[in-house]
């Protein structure tokens, strides 16, 4: 609580300061790059190559953003932020986009002064397990050895989720991740909980992977999403319908691969809309009328960033579940292009 | 003589036995051990407990480095080469190579510059650190760091070189006015390199792209080269400022005396990462937006506060130490207050506080992974982040966290093993 208070008088203090150059567009372009605020690391999601070149699930909101701005997916300039450094990089004008996997909760969103402009991962608490254990269904865990990072909000869900159900569980205390998968593979504990994309690229480093399986509860709500400051809607706007636009994309079946075939004209309205060849929906966000093929052609849309970082053909292997389309039984649910 | 008992003894020996050879117990090897391993009981046990620790750790260890899987792409094929045998992934290693030692955004094609920069240094070092180099090498010492600073960070060559100015200005004003006094000498050459540098920004502006190396901004430092950099400049700054720190908080002059004492105790008593997270975050509220008050420069400023303030506290000790005579002999002889300090107290003092100083100076070099926590990816920090983050290898522990200890170590041990031959040189025995 108290460096909740911390971070939000130091956010106020960032606004009053970040109002002084209110308009975000007008700096990015006139920087030529997007600063865009991102993890130091996180297997699938934002790491560099041998290289130095970024690439990753949120990384790849960062290139479609710079990409429909301008034009260009490498125009970006990678700040990578700790989850102590995130909040101020971004109240502080040091970023312009904090694509980060960070949680959307109300405080952020409201007390610290933060526009969270969508969705781009949901994510949940889940557990896994080795094979062998027989387990199918985490109502079968009663009287498990948890192994559990202390401090989190996982902590608590955990215990809300067994006294829910009525079944009891020893508690294995550990502080880090890499820390919990020794435990765990040394048979320390029974089931290792925290968020399931975590404990899918866990799994991915294990040298017998096949053993072990992550059951199919999921028990709390973690909405990642990239996030603004509060006060430049403009800018709000353009990066929310960047997002959209990628997530229509694979709706409507626009890809990297036929989306130079599908901008000369289709039958489908909202496509030549989302493209540019109709309306003017580019100049109304402040921007060229093929800003969204632009941010398409980037990374492909999204089904085809998502498969190509941490889907099921990469060695991390998370299926889509909530995060699959509205007509495939997800939660990605894009307002219309109209 | 000898016929005396020829009658009554059937034998007289007329010469000695050979010496026989010792028992085999108390001899060679067989002894050694007997008295050093196996002396009693509880001695022999602990010995083979010993002897049983050692070859567990040894035949753990060393089928995992001579096993060592070098060409592999990722933790995948690193695995499927080793087929379930012991062994190291250090594959990692040679395939990050780069990234460890420069970080991920200093351009490949500059990784001369660093290098030679790491070169330079050595050299240019010699000449302080060993007494017996010859005298003219110092020169190379002052230029350095303005050299390493345009090889690391390029731009102009005009940088380097009217910075150097400005400081040759300050010094021939302070070596004009110091004859008359100390302080119109320092504040005098001050203000006279200040004006310098300040009239030398202008001319930089102008020619910015004279002989210019690519510019390398902070941001892109990393690896071990920022470690280094923190570490070398950190510790060579707070050395003088210590000593100008100890020297204050033993001054009768009321003010100074207490804004030592309160720079150096509110400085102690605040942990180092606090500092970092103010020059990190809080002070990017305080400054204007869009001003850009480079990282690594805010950085270096907290780090060596840091550590002058403890090599402050350290040099106290020092010049406690001295006998009050000392002080006295100095002036006796007529010297004013700078020339006991530097002929006659000082060089005492520092001689006493050598391994306090050592001591600071190596947790100063190894705190320098405490930028990690400030997004910086120096060692520590691209270890945990980019690369134990990459897809490719994730799950690479030891190998990594072992040569970044390996590198440490190296620098470290080095630093103490000076200190102790520096020790030595300069023992003068009052024992």
């Amino acid at each position: 609580m108290k460096t909740t208070v911390f971070y939000g008088t130091l956010a106020a203090a960032g606004l009053a300061a970040g109002l002084a150059s209110a308009a975000t567009l007008d700096d990015v372009k006139a920087n030529g790059t997007l600063k865009c605020g991102v993890t130091t690391g996180l297997v699938g999601f934002a790491a560099p190559d041998a290289n130095g070149n970024w690439e990753g699930f949120d990384v790849a909101v960062c290139r479609a953003v710079a990409a429909a701005v301008l034009g260009d997916p490498q125009a970006v300039e990678f700040v990578p932020t700790t989850g102590k450094t995130r909040f101020t990089a971004l109240a502080s004008g040091e970023v312009d986009l904090l694509a980060r996997n960070t949680t959307w909760t109300f405080s952020r969103d409201v007390d610290l002064k933060f526009t969270f402009i969508g969705v781009n991962y949901y994510d949940g608490q889940g557990f896994m397990v080795r094979k062998d254990l027989g387990v199918s269904s985490a109502k079968e865990l009663d009287g498990a050895t948890v192994c559990i990072q202390t401090g989190t909000t996982t902590e608590l869900n955990l215990a809300d989720y067994f006294r829910a159900n009525g079944i009891s569980y020893e508690p294995v205390p550990i502080e880090t991740n890499a820390e919990a998968q020794q435990q765990y593979l040394a048979g320390a504990c029974d089931v290792y909980t925290t968020d399931a994309s975590g404990l899918a690229a866990t799994r991915a480093t294990f040298e017998d992977a096949d053993a072990h399986t992550l059951l199919p509860e999921i028990i709390s709500k973690e909405p990642l999403g990239p996030l603004v400051r509060h006060g430049d809607n403009q800018w709000g706007d353009i990066v929310r319908w960047t997002l959209n636009a990628l997530i229509s994309a694979e709706e409507l079946g626009v890809t990297s691969t036929n989306i130079n075939e599908m901008s000369g004209g289709t039958n489908n309205p909202e496509i030549n809309r989302l493209l540019g060849t109709e309306g003017e929906l580019g100049a109304m966000l402040g921007l060229d009328t093929d800003w969204a093929k632009n941010a398409i052609l980037a990374g492909g849309n999204y089904g085809e960033i998502f498969a190509d970082n941490i889907g099921e053909s990469t060695p991390i292997g998370l299926a889509r579940g909530l995060n699959a389309q509205w007509t495939q039984g997800g939660l990605l649910y894009s307002p219309p292009f109209r | 003589m000898s016929d005396t008992h020829a009658a009554s003894t059937a034998f007289v020996r007329h010469d000695p036995l050979p010496p026989a050879p010792p028992p085999v117990t108390e001899t060679g090897i067989v002894k050694w051990m007997r008295e050093n391993l196996f002396a009693t009981i509880p001695n022999a046990i602990l010995t083979l407990l010993s002897l049983w620790a050692i070859y567990t750790v040894l035949s753990g260890v060393i089928p995992w480095i001579t096993n060592g899987v070098w060409g592999a792409e990722n933790i995948r094929e690193c695995r499927e080469l080793l087929a379930g045998a012991t062994g190291g992934c250090f594959s990692v290693i040679s395939e990050r190579w780069n990234q460890l030692v420069f970080g991920i955004a200093y351009p490949r094609e500059e990784y001369w510059r660093p290098t030679l920069a790491f070169v330079l240094l050595i050299v240019s070092v010699f000449p302080v650190l060993f007494p017996r180099a010859p005298r003219k090498m110092l020169i190379l010492t002052i230029i350095y760091p303005f050299v390493a600073y345009w090889l690391i960070w390029g731009g102009t060559v005009l940088t380097p070189i009217l910075l150097f100015a400005g400081a040759v200005v300050g010094y021939v004003v302070y070596s004009k006015l110091v004859a008359s006094n100390f302080a119109a000498g320092f504040f005098g050459g001050l203000t006279a390199a200040a004006i310098a540098w300040w009239l030398a920004g202008f001319a930089i502006d102008a020619g910015s792209d004279v002989l210019a190396l690519r510019e390398v901004v902070s941001r892109d430092m990393g690896g071990f080269m920022l470690n280094m950099i923190l570490g070398v400049v950190c510790v060579s700054l707070s050395l003088p400022i210590g000593i100008v720190l100890a020297l204050g908080r033993q001054s009768d002059m009321f003010v100074i005396k207490w804004i030592c004492i309160v720079f150096i105790e509110f400085i102690r008593g605040v942990p180092l990462i606090t500092l970092l997270f103010v020059a990190n975050v809080v002070l990017a509220y305080f400054l204007p937006p869009g001003s850009n008050f480079d990282l690594i420069l805010r950085v270096i400023i907290m780090i060596t506060m840091f550590a002058s303030a403890y090599i402050a506290e350290v040099i106290r000790g020092g010049l406690a130490a001295l006998p009050k005579g000392q002080y006295e002999a100095a002036d006796s002889l007529g010297l004013d207050y700078p020339q006991a300090m530097r002929l006659i107290i000082l060089p005492q003092a520092l001689k006493i506080s050598i391994p306090g100083i050592v001591n600071v100076a190596v947790g100063l070099f190894k705190d320098t992974v405490l930028v990690s926590i400030i997004s910086m990816f120096d060692l520590v920090g691209m270890i945990r982040g980019p690369i134990l983050a990459s897809t490719d290898w994730n799950g690479v522990y030891w190998e990594l966290w072992g040569f970044a200890a390996l590198l440490f170590f190296v620098v470290c041990y080095s630093i103490s093993q000076y200190s102790q031959w520096l020790e030595r040189q300069l023992q003068t025995d009052h024992r």
